[in-house]
């Protein structure tokens, strides 16, 4: 499987905000369009799970499988306009360093990690508990929680259908760029999971960065 | 502070035990899956039909399940896909949730002996019988926008459908989750695109879902995005609620797995 790669023009002092967010924690903030937001992967091999709502109308929201397709296979990649479940595009992938993100394994919660490691990792933080105490501040709960981004996730999908979550390809320093199409809220959690290999085991930071339109 | 070499050490148990998760998801638990079944293996007897009904192509209906209850779905000629989303009866904030159901089987083929998750944990329905194997949970179901792209103008599609039935429950945009289409042969082939392989489908499969929890599905027979027959060639579905003997011990879904004996006991401490 080849991936496009891109690298980016985007002059690191030109930005307009940068943050680190530590492992395992969430983290928000509306994107104007036209905006373009950097995840960097600053250690290598951890997932970053994210969610998309339209900022007029949070009803409107990233939908996974309207994106995939759209495309037409089962990847995110350079290019990949990410759709919302009224079939309009949000935003997409302007640049990308690592070349393997997913979208159809969802996101780790509390109750699935109980069913699929066993009872007692129910007490492990994660994603699912992010995502809710990050979209508790503006008004959206559980049941906006949707199939979400998993960038610099690697879970290949085989023509007999295997669906493995398997060690990431992304370098410290890998990143990925999205450019708004519209305003949106852009929801991150950045994974807790240490029962798979989506982390290396080992949840670490991760950086993200805004630049303005039109900022080189 | 934990050490580094206890942070890896701990990671290291953590991959070992992932690594033999896997093997026994995707090898030992492969091989014990029964056949599919017989098209004509498992009819149903008119006293235990609760209702049944036909739908006609583009459209949708919505049907109260309640736990144990089972709802086979006949495409009658083979040219149709039906759309499912659900919700359990008493929170609707619990639903179908499609990537749990493939991350923790370890598959996208859904067939006889699998099951559909919850996004709590739970089993949603089991397949119990299936004579096809052949379902999409990738791709989703069509849209105005897909079917406009599909045949020139948009038709009745599975996204207006759910809106409509949703609203009909009180539900809304909010709650329409990612879908699992029945008789959708979709695979993802080695370069990540999706195939659609009209050779397996025949008319007159059917699959029988056992409902594990009380709940409201919706089906929509809108033909599927990547079937380049498009909606002028659907037709009618054939839908039966009805009752079936309880499931024993063995029975294959609540076994096939350590996943699965866990999902289902979590499940039927709901009901406990």
């Amino acid at each position: 499987m080849t991936s496009l790669i891109d690298t980016s023009p985007l002059d690191i002092s030109h930005a307009s905000y940068a943050m680190d967010i530590p492992a395992e924690r969430p983290w928000s903030h509306i994107l104007r369009r036209g905006q373009t937001l950097r995840i960097i992967d600053s250690e290598g091999q951890q997932a970053v799970d994210a969610l998309l709502y339209c900022l007029d109308d949070p009803a409107e929201r990233y939908s996974a499988q309207d994106t995939l397709r759209v495309q037409g296979s089962a990847y995110i990649d350079l290019g990949t306009r990410l759709v919302s479940n009224r079939g309009r595009v949000m935003a997409r992938i302007t640049a990308d360093s690592c070349g393997r993100h997913d979208t159809s394994a969802g996101c780790c919660s509390c109750e699935s990690n109980a069913v699929r490691f066993g009872e007692a990792t129910r007490y492990q933080h994660a994603c699912r508990e992010n995502f809710i105490l990050e979209l508790s501040k503006y008004g959206l709960g559980k049941r906006d929680i949707v199939a979400n981004l998993n960038f610099f996730m690697n879970v290949p999908i085989d023509p007999s259908g295997n669906f493995t979550v398997v060690d990431g390809i992304s370098e410290p320093g890998n990143y990925i760029d999205i450019t708004a199409d519209m305003d949106v809220l852009f929801v991150i959690s950045n994974c807790p999971q240490v029962n798979n290999p989506c982390n290396g085991f080992n949840p670490t930071p991760i950086r993200v960065m805004i630049w303005d339109p039109g900022a080189l | 502070m934990m050490s580094a070499e206890t942070r890896h050490e701990i990671a290291e148990a953590n991959r070992r035990r992932y690594e033999e998760l896997r093997a026994a998801g995707q090898g030992a638990t492969t091989k014990s899956l029964p056949d599919p079944s017989a098209l004509d293996a498992v009819p149903i007897s008119s006293d235990a039909v609760i209702s049944s009904e036909d739908v006609p192509a583009g459209w949708y209906a919505t049907i109260r399940l309640r736990r144990g209850e089972v709802l086979r779905i006949i495409d009658t000629t083979g040219r149709s896909s039906v759309s499912m989303i659900g919700w359990r009866q008493e929170e609707t904030s619990e639903r179908i949730n499609c990537a749990d159901t493939v991350k923790v089987q370890w598959t996208t083929t859904l067939s006889k002996g699998r099951v559909i998750l919850s996004d709590m944990g739970r089993v949603f329905m089991s397949l119990v019988e299936d004579t096809s194997g052949a379902h999409d949970v990738l791709v989703g179901g069509s849209t105005p926008a897909s079917t406009c792209a599909t045949s020139g103008v948009a038709s009745r599609n599975t996204h207006e459908n759910f809106l409509a039935a949703a609203a009909k429950l009180g539900l809304g945009l909010r709650d329409i989750p990612p879908c699992v289409t029945f008789f959708a042969p979709v695979s993802v082939d080695g370069e990540g695109r999706f195939r659609w392989d009209a050779s397996r489908k025949r008319s007159g499969d059917f699959v029988d879902l056992r409902a594990e929890m009380n709940m409201f599905v919706v089906l929509s027979n809108c033909a599927h995005p990547l079937d380049l027959a498009g909606a002028a060639a659907s037709g009618p579905v054939t839908l039966i609620r009805h009752r079936a003997p309880a499931a024993t011990p063995e029975d294959v879904c609540r076994t096939l797995s350590p996943e699965m004996l866990r999902a289902f006991a979590f499940t039927h401490r709901l009901f406990a």
